[in-house]
């Protein structure tokens, strides 16, 4: 790949221009970026406060801190917050968005006033949502089930429709990394010299253009069903309850790809980075995430298992659910083998992605587990599967944007994250995270069912560990705030490529110029070229 | 207002030339295109299930539906339609006051097809023909069992195609009030394709709402 390195490097695009009213109606996705980056930052304290509050209210059995009424709030802001605000525009809206016109050597996204307008539909969302605390709050859990969220507090509705708005967000996102992909690569950057983290981004995109739509009509007709009553979800007027869990699965499955692919996408990036060696399979993981993404809108049903479908079509979703093991297994395979006999440097980003390799994996084996229908029904609704989506979106999800945020950090800012107080953060995170969630797959096969705010006094020694390790995970990610916003203002000094990269944001300056790049790149081989 | 013949549009700065930008527009658009055929699709989902289920309530709630009206609003929409696409090529032939005139034409049928639904919906809302819990129609056909739920769906398709409608005006005055600042021309049409693309999709969920809805029974 080519492209110049001189430029006046006293010009870039966080000084391009000042005031805060340039941030609030920038165009350029290097700055919208960061825009998410605040805004998802400051959720996910919100979402990870709440958190904290429910493991210490399940610290002993019986009321700790809070009586049940708040606790079941508390239970559903946390899930609402991580899931609409953190997780899903977590990566692609945050670093996506940040990263992926740089890779394809693009000057920005293909429609910037619509990515602009997309932050501003997650902000007024997350306002609308926020109102549902004048009103008693909501607390149906995020998945908004029928018939008790027609029939609970007014609080739901805020929460609905601003989850509605939020979903604009998404959408906005994905139509114009679709676009961007498809339409602005540099000359020469055909779609197999990509980086996988922009396949990553692109199968992200295409589930939340096809799948978004149909959450906001399902929100839609559950507000609806509370403003207007229109029945169709309320059995006491002739509807189907079960018609809305089917609606909101057929979202909300592919949600959690939309989590997850891009995670991987960045494990991709992580992993041949550090371990100075040309990716393993290249075409493999490429076609995986497209693979993953195209499986994941015919398995909705294994969340439905014991809810009265057909079992014929338990059967059908069982079989298809494990399916999604296969190009999952492909990927992680890739990486391993990415790794073998490289010349690995453990920096901060590949503990994390090292991490990211070992609770994935046990997340997704236990997801193996609860595709099986006989098993689900034993553990259906029980800590085992709390502990095992926590495995997947905590330990898969978040630490790759940890390790993202960790190794685009230099680009971002133009400075270096202290490696040393990165790797403590790691440890904590990891450690605290396994000290909180395994014990929870042994409470699971216990019976203790989620979501509950009691428990059997049979499960108050593990529950104790597991606040415990809540403490842990805490205490790591305020470090780890500590630890970014020290190295924004005294980091020491970052060179373009301070990792020794090869995809083309590291061919630029750090932190980039308002265009991206000085001369126009022109790319000749493809993305990984170590050895 | 009046003709500014000097204007001349700029691709924005990360597309290479103006057919660049018109070819991402366009994809864009198409893409959005999908997304609101999804968000309808889930409406149509749950009509094709409750059709299945309860197939008396659309027989007996389709007879409360003027068919009159609902062809009326057919026809205007396709017409619509139709000056919509003239609008596009009076653009590309450098007509300006064609532009206009159809935009202004299209415009028009928008707003007839508004004031046939807002008709209807005013006698619906007298006779207490309304959705689920608040149905208060006392007549003999209340007596079909689960007969709301016809007009649940009833005023969530066409409210929220009405909304679409809405906002598709919006739209188009938009373009009428850019055409006469003469932005449009040969060269220089996008929004024009694009709003239009995004009103023959309006027009087309109408003709599949008008039989299923008014001509079911």
């Amino acid at each position: 790949m080519s492209a110049t390195t001189t430029h006046d490097s006293s010009k870039n695009y966080i000084n391009h221009e000042s005031g805060i009213l340039s941030w609030l109606t920038t165009l350029d996705h290097k700055r919208i970026g960061l825009l998410y980056m605040w805004t998802v930052l400051t959720f996910f304290a919100i979402g990870g406060f709440y958190a904290m509050l429910i493991r210490t209210e399940l610290f002993t059995a019986g009321k700790t801190i809070v009586d049940a009424g708040t606790y079941n709030q508390f239970m559903t802001f946390h899930g609402a917050i991580m899931v609409f605000m953190v997780i899903i525009p977590g990566v692609p809206a945050f670093l996506g968005n940040f990263v992926l016109p740089l890779q394809l050597g693009a000057k920005d996204v293909a429609f910037p006033r619509v990515n602009l307008l997309s932050w501003y539909c997650l902000i007024v969302g997350a306002a609308i949502a926020l109102c549902s605390l004048f009103y008693n709050g909501a607390d149906t859990g995020w998945t908004f089930y029928t018939p008790y969220s027609i029939d609970t507090d007014n609080g739901t509705v805020w929460l609905v429709l601003g989850a509605f708005v939020m979903g604009f967000s998404s959408i906005l996102t994905g139509l114009n990394f679709i676009a961007t992909v498809h339409k602005l690569r540099a000359p020469g950057m055909t779609f197999f010299r990509m980086p996988l983290f922009v396949w990553g981004l692109y199968s992200t995109a295409v589930l939340q253009v096809l799948a978004t739509p149909v959450l906001g009509i399902t929100l839609l007709l559950l507000a609806a069903e509370r403003i207007l009553g229109i029945g169709i979800f309320d059995p006491d007027l002739g509807g189907d309850p079960v018609l809305f869990q089917h609606f909101f699965w057929f979202y909300s499955h592919p949600a959690v790809y939309i989590m997850i692919l891009p995670a991987m996408g960045i494990v991709s990036e992580l992993i041949t980075a550090f371990s100075r060696k040309t990716i393993f399979g290249y075409k493999a993981i490429a076609f995986s995430s497209i693979g993953i993404a195209a499986v994941s809108f015919f398995v909705w049903g294994h969340h439905m298992f014991v809810s009265g479908q057909s079992e014929v079509a338990g059967i059908v979703f069982s079989f298809i659910t494990m399916l999604v093991g296969v190009p999952t297994a492909i990927k992680t395979f890739n990486w391993v083998a990415t790794m073998f006999q490289g010349s690995v440097r453990f920096d901060a980003p590949l503990l994390f992605a090292m991490g990211f390799l070992f609770l994935f994996t046990i997340g997704g084996v236990t997801g193996i587990f609860l595709a099986v229908t006989a098993m689900d029904v034993h553990f259906h609704d029980t800590y085992f599967v709390v502990a095992h989506f926590h495995y997947v979106m905590v330990g898969g999800t978040l630490m790759a944007i940890m390790g993202g945020l960790y190794y685009w950090f230099p680009k971002m800012f133009g400075r270096m994250v202290s490696d040393f107080w990165a790797r403590i953060t790691f440890l904590l995170i990891f450690i605290g995270f396994n000290v909180t969630f395994f014990p929870q797959f042994i409470l699971g096969a216990m019976g203790m069912p989620r979501r509950y705010y009691d428990y059997l006094p049979a499960y108050e020694s593990l529950n104790k560990i597991s606040t415990i390790g809540a403490w842990t995970i805490g205490t790591g990610f305020l470090i780890a705030l500590g630890v970014i916003i020290y190295a924004m203002k005294k980091g020491e000094k970052a060179s373009d490529n301070p990792w020794g990269a090869k995809t083309l944001e590291w061919q630029t300056s750090s932190p980039p110029p308002h265009e991206n790049f000085i001369n126009d790149p022109v790319v000749t081989a493809g993305p990984y070229e170590y050895r | 207002m009046s003709t500014d013949s000097t204007y001349e549009h700029h691709p924005a700065h990360h597309f290479r030339d103006a057919e660049h930008e018109v070819e991402a527009s366009k994809f864009g658009l198409w893409l959005f295109l999908c997304t609101e055929i999804l968000m309808f699709g889930g409406l149509f989902v749950g009509y094709a299930i409750f059709h299945a289920m309860y197939p008396e309530i659309f027989i007996a709630g389709s007879k409360f539906l003027d068919w009159r009206l609902g062809a009326l609003n057919t026809v205007i929409l396709l017409i619509s339609s139709f000056t919509v696409v003239m609008a596009i090529h009076s653009a590309q032939t450098n007509n300006k006051k064609w532009v206009l005139i159809n935009l202004y034409i299209t415009l028009a049928c928008a707003a007839g097809f508004m004031i046939v639904k807002y008709i209807e919906y005013s006698h619906k809302i007298h006779d207490g023909l309304l959705p689920g819990k608040f149905f208060s129609y006392t007549g003999a056909e209340a007596a079909v069992q689960n007969l709301p739920l016809y007009f649940s769906f009833y005023f969530m398709m066409t409210g929220l195609h009405g909304s679409h409608v809405l906002a598709g005006m919006v739209l188009i005055s938009w373009l009428i009030y850019r055409a006469h600042k003469g932005h449009f021309g040969p060269k220089y049409y996008t929004p024009v394709e694009c709003v239009g693309l995004f009103w023959h999709l309006v027009d087309l969920i109408w003709i599949y709402l008008f039989p299923l809805l008014y001509l079911v029974g």
